[in-house]
Order: C-alpha cells, then sequence, then structure tokens
C-alpha cells in the first residue's frame, strides 16, 4: 500500500517560490497527473516527492512512512527523468540492473528481473548495447525499464515523452498506460501537455505558480473548470468566454443578451459565461456573432466568430455551410454552461 | 546538392575549395612557427658535438647520434633533478586534484552565495607574477623549513596551476547531467554514491587530461623552482642555473630533453583538450 500524502509543502528558490503550501492526496495505485505550465511548481513538487529537494515547510508521506527527511534511496520510490538519464557508461543491461545491485540483491535475481524488465518493454535485444547506439525511444524505454525493476510502490516520472517526436509520443502514451495497468503502481506524473494529462491520468492536478487549481478527474476537470485559468489551459481549442451581467432574467453583454436562469450567487456581479467550442451550435440561437475564420480540420470545423469584439472558438460539423464574414446566431445550451466571476476568474457553485 | 552540378553551384564549390586552401595555409603556417624551432633543437641535439658549430648548418639529419643527449643526461645533477621534477609533478598533480576537483565540481553543481565572485577570484590569482610571489615565498617558506625543499616547490606549483584545475574540472562536470547522479540517489545510491559510481567514471577523461596538463605546467616550471630551491634542483631550475656555464650542445640537449614530456603528453591528451574547447 502506497498512498502518497502531501502536506502544506512549501519551497522557494531564492525569492521565487516554487511551491506555495501545496498539499495533495494520491490514492494507492492512482494514475495522478501533475500538469501545468512551464514554471508552475510541478516538477519541484514530483522532486520533493523523490527527495532531491529539500522543503522549506511542510510533510510528505509515502504509506504510512513520514518521508520528508528521509534521502531519495530510503523512499521507496522510482523515478523516470525528462532527459531519461540513462547512465551513458553502462550498457542497457547494466543500465536496468543498476538499482537492484546497489539494493545488492543476488546474481541471479537481478539477472531474472532484468531480463524481465527489458520483456516488459521490448528491449531484449539491446541488452547489451550503449545508450549512445540506441534512438530517444528506445533510451526512454530503458529510463522506464530501469525504474520499474525496482519493484518500488510508488513511479515518479517527469515528462518522459516530452523529448520524444510526436508520433514516437503517441505510441509510447500508449504503451505506458498499457503499462500502468499491468503493474498498478501509484503513479505521479509531470506534463505541460493537456492532451497527455487527459488521455492517461486517474486524476490531474492542474497548477498554477506553484499551487494547485483543481484537482479531479479528467472528464470533469474539462467539463467543470475550477476557474477561468484551468478552462482555458485545458481542451484544445480553450474554453471560450463571453463577459456580461444579469438585468432583468437575461444575460447581457457586449453585442447579445441571453435569457437564460441566473446562477445561485449570481447578485448583479459582472459573470463570465464559459462554454466550450463544442458546446456551442450555429442556428437560431440569442448570440450574434461574425464569423472571421473558417478552418476544415476533417473531422469537424473550426470556426472563428466576433461576439461584439470578444473571438468565440465555434466547432460545427464538416458539412456545415458558413464563410468568412457571414453573421451567424449561436446557441449556448444553459446546462453545458459554466459561471465564473469576472474578477477572480473563480467559478460559481 | 543535386548530382549534376549548375554553374553556380560549382562556383561555390570553387570557393569552398579556396577557404579550405586558405585555412589549411593559416595552419601550416603556424605548425611550422612551432615545429621548425623544435626541429632545430632536436637536430642539434642529436648532432655530434663537433659538427654543432659548423656553418652553413644542414637542415638535413646527415650526421645523428645520441652522443650529445647522453653527455646532457650524464651530466652532474641531472639525474636527480629529473627525480625531482617527477617527484614534484606529481605531488603537483595530487595535491591540484585534491583541492581543485571539488572546488570544480561546487561551481558546476551549487548555486551558492558568492559563486561568480568565487570564480573571479580563482582567476585573480593569475594576476600576480610568480617573480613577485616568489621573494616573500622564499622566506616565508625559510620559516617554514620548507625551504630548498620538493614540498614547498610542489605547493608553488599546485597554486599556479589551481585555477586552471577548478576551471577545467568545473567543465567536465558540468558536461556532466545532474539529473545523472539525481537518477542514481533515486535507485539506491548515497549522494557520494552516485559521485563515485555515476559522475566520476564519466569525468575521468577530463580529469585525466587536467592531471596530465597540471603534470606539464609543473615540469615547465622554472622561476619559482629557481628561487625556492638550492641543491634540490628540479630539471628546469638545473638547466637554468648551469646554463650560463654550459656548452652550446649542452643547452640543445636540455632544451630537447625537457621539451619531449610536454610534447608526448600533449599528444595524448589533445583528444580531451578538443572536447573540453567544444571541438570534434
Amino acid at each position: 500500500m502506497a498512498a502518497i500524502t502531501i502536506e502544506g509543502v512549501s519551497k522557494t528558490f531564492g525569492k521565487a517560490a516554487a511551491l506555495k503550501d501545496v498539499s495533495l492526496e494520491v490514492r494507492d495505485g492512482e494514475f495522478m497527473v501533475l500538469l501545468g505550465p512551464s514554471g508552475c511548481g510541478k516538477t519541484t513538487l514530483l522532486r520533493s516527492v523523490a527527495g532531491l529537494e529539500r522543503l522549506d515547510r511542510g510533510r510528505v508521506r509515502i504509506g504510512d512512512r513520514d518521508v520528508t527527511d528521509l534521502p531519495p534511496r530510503d523512499r521507496n520510490i522510482a523515478m523516470v527523468f525528462q532527459s531519461y538519464a540513462v547512465f551513458p557508461h553502462m550498457t542497457v543491461e547494466q543500465n536496468i540492473g543498476f538499482g537492484l545491485r546497489m539494493k545488492k540483491r543476488p546474481k541471479e535475481e537481478i539477472a531474472r528481473r532484468v531480463r524481465e524488465g527489458a520483456e516488459l518493454l521490448a528491449l531484449v535485444p539491446f541488452l547489451d548495447r550503449y545508450p549512445a547506439q540506441l534512438s530517444g525511444g528506445q533510451r526512454q524505454r530503458v529510463a522506464v525499464s530501469r525504474a520499474l525493476v525496482m519493484d518500488a510502490p510508488v513511479l515518479l516520472m517527469d515528462e518522459p515523452l516530452s523529448n520524444l517526436d510526436a508520433l514516437l509520443r503517441l505510441q509510447a502514451r500508449a504503451d505506458l498506460k498499457r503499462l500502468h495497468t499491468e503493474v498498478k503502481r501509484t503513479t505521479v506524473y509531470v506534463t505541460h501537455d493537456q492532451v497527455e494529462a487527459m488521455s492517461m491520468g486517474d486524476r490531474i492536478a492542474v497548477m498554477r505558480e506553484g499551487e494547485i487549481v483543481q484537482v479531479d478527474t479528467p472528464m470533469r476537470i474539462y467539463d467543470r473548470p475550477a476557474n477561468q485559468f484551468v478552462g482555458s489551459f485545458i481542451g484544445s481549442p480553450p474554453m471560450n468566454f463571453l463577459e456580461g451581467r444579469f438585468e432583468g432574467g437575461r444575460f447581457a453583454g457586449e453585442g447579445f443578451a441571453l435569457e437564460v436562469a441566473p446562477p445561485a450567487g449570481a447578485d448583479g456581479r459582472t459573470l463570465l459565461m464559459g462554454v466550450r467550442a463544442e458546446h456551442l451550435a450555429l442556428g437560431r440561437g440569442a448570440i450574434p456573432a461574425r464569423v472571421v475564420v473558417v478552418e476544415p480540420l476533417g473531422s469537424h470545423t473550426l470556426l472563428t466568430a466576433l461576439v461584439g469584439k470578444t473571438p468565440v472558438k465555434v466547432q460545427v460539423p464538416v458539412d456545415t455551410e458558413v464563410r468568412a464574414d457571414q453573421e451567424v446566431r449561436l446557441e449556448a445550451p444553459p446546462s453545458l454552461v459554466r459561471w465564473m466571476d469576472a474578477e477572480s476568474g473563480a467559478a460559481l457553485s | 546538392m543535386t548530382a549534376v552540378p549548375s554553374p553556380r553551384q560549382g562556383g561555390r564549390v570553387g570557393g569552398q575549395a579556396l577557404d579550405r586552401a586558405l585555412v589549411y595555409g593559416v595552419a601550416i603556417l603556424f605548425a611550422l612557427w612551432v615545429l621548425v624551432p623544435f626541429y632545430l633543437i632536436a637536430l642539434a641535439a642529436f648532432t655530434p658535438r663537433e659538427t654543432i658549430f659548423e656553418y652553413p648548418k644542414s637542415f638535413l639529419p646527415t650526421d645523428l647520434t645520441t652522443e650529445t643527449m647522453r653527455f646532457f643526461v650524464q651530466s652532474r645533477g641531472v639525474i636527480p633533478s629529473v627525480i625531482n621534477s617527477v617527484a614534484v609533478a606529481v605531488m603537483t598533480i595530487v595535491l591540484g586534484l585534491a583541492l581543485g576537483a571539488p572546488a570544480g565540481y561546487a561551481l558546476a553543481r551549487f548555486r551558492f552565495r558568492g559563486r561568480e565572485g568565487f570564480s573571479l577570484v580563482v582567476l585573480a590569482t593569475k594576476m600576480f607574477p610568480i617573480a613577485i610571489l616568489s621573494i616573500p615565498l622564499a622566506v616565508t617558506f625559510l620559516r617554514l623549513g620548507l625551504y630548498d625543499n620538493l614540498i614547498g616547490v610542489a605547493l608553488v606549483h599546485t597554486a599556479m596551476a589551481l585555477p586552471f584545475i577548478i576551471l577545467v574540472t568545473s567543465g567536465v562536470f558540468v558536461s556532466v547531467s545532474q539529473e545523472l547522479e539525481e537518477a542514481a540517489q533515486t535507485l539506491g545510491c548515497s549522494r557520494w554514491g552516485a559521485f563515485v559510481r555515476v559522475a566520476l567514471p564519466l569525468a575521468l577523461p577530463g580529469l585525466a587530461a587536467a592531471a596530465i596538463f597540471t603534470f606539464v605546467i609543473s615540469w615547465n616550471e622554472v622561476f619559482a623552482s629557481t628561487i625556492l630551491t638550492l641543491r634540490n634542483r628540479t630539471l628546469p631550475a638545473q638547466v637554468l642555473t648551469t646554463l650560463s656555464d654550459s656548452p652550446l650542445y649542452y643547452k640543445f640537449a636540455g632544451g630537447f630533453f625537457m621539451v619531449v614530456p610536454a610534447i608526448v603528453f600533449i599528444f595524448f591528451m589533445r583528444r580531451y583538450l578538443l572536447n573540453l574547447w567544444g571541438g570534434k
């Protein structure tokens, strides 16, 4: 059993705060993705769990052990680094077996587990090669294999796919997900790629400026972002936001007025109506807009339209007859919109 | 590139050839500038003593003999001074790496307060000419009982070589990714274990290069060695002090004898030097 509990962790580098009082609970066997733009502190948080950063404040527990003051080797973790950190002076076999040798396992056991680790990641033909003789994807697999053979209950991964080219990344993403379902380690996975986060995570922790903004399942984060930042960071295209306020039972902003029930706590504040591109439809809706750009993308067509001066993205079927400069009306189903305070960006309810 | 060169491409290829010729021309010029004096010294060192004064000189090795070299090596004080030189150089390497490599590692790995200042101060020791430092050093060494002692010379050579060692080793350690050491730590190594098992083996060629270069610095150093010793001379000090009253062929033989280790070492380490300097 190895749940990870992070409690009130803070870390500053010089004057810059990398982590501000961060708390997070990762359940046993869960695949938790730390997602955020670069510099948001996600890697620092991962390294704090690994024991590679000395914390200013807070505790880290793995299972029922407080590991805050333990060095990495006593934490029962395994880690895959962004650069892979495959040892260049060792063969693939020596790389995979390195951790087991450090743990002074018997020779036969090392040989057996290295073999298994190599088979799991299709590295058997390369066991005698040096990293310099491998491709980027193979090196990445060596790094994963080296971490897996440790049989540590916690697996930490720092952007393991970011150095692969696009096609290989798709393949490796699926491989990693398959591996996770096979070995069921508690996994913390850092990425800045929201597609990776959506497709792999059991849950996602979205981070920004050293804080966790929202922790939830991928679909709930996508559908019910906790604030404007999450809505605009997750999803491609990002969520649309229309600014306005409720007047006489209608949500009215620049260039539109929409008959919709006000959310609880609207109280005449300026609000943002957040709506996904695929939830907007062309039709007899109450939002007049002018189409600016039409982008056919094969599976669907993406429109950029102006509501007043605000650009919004609209996803329509490919067979939609529409051209640039056309005036259209947009429909936003009330059940699928998300209301946010315009000032703080925080979602209502 | 297409298989059929257009006239224009042909012109560019021609331009490239000209560039190459220019580069090689300059390179050859520089090489000659170094090699010709060395060749003349070597020639004189292996010419019979009688013919060395002949004029006009033959630039071809027509009359080779090891007699002059044997005369030099068998001269009084040469063999002991060679032993002294090697002893001093070895001590300098051990001391220099023991002090310099950790400093270089710290510069490469840690962001500590005053890091910039430190790397400047390291270089600043090079600002003071050894000629100015030698006299006070000699006085201090007399007091400490280190005068005319090889350890004293090795200490001075270490001080002279340290800036170089620190800068080179920090460059070497910078090139060893920190993530490698961290990976070793997550795989069961202590901080020290990760250094020994991962950083050190990867840095070894660079450290060897630093050691060899330190050897050359110490082997060639003449001023401090001359001031700080009386009877326990190193080879350059020995040659220098006997220079004014030795015959010309002795000088040539001594020069050749001293330059050979440097050449051999440079030859072995040039691969690492080129790596350090970003070449291939």
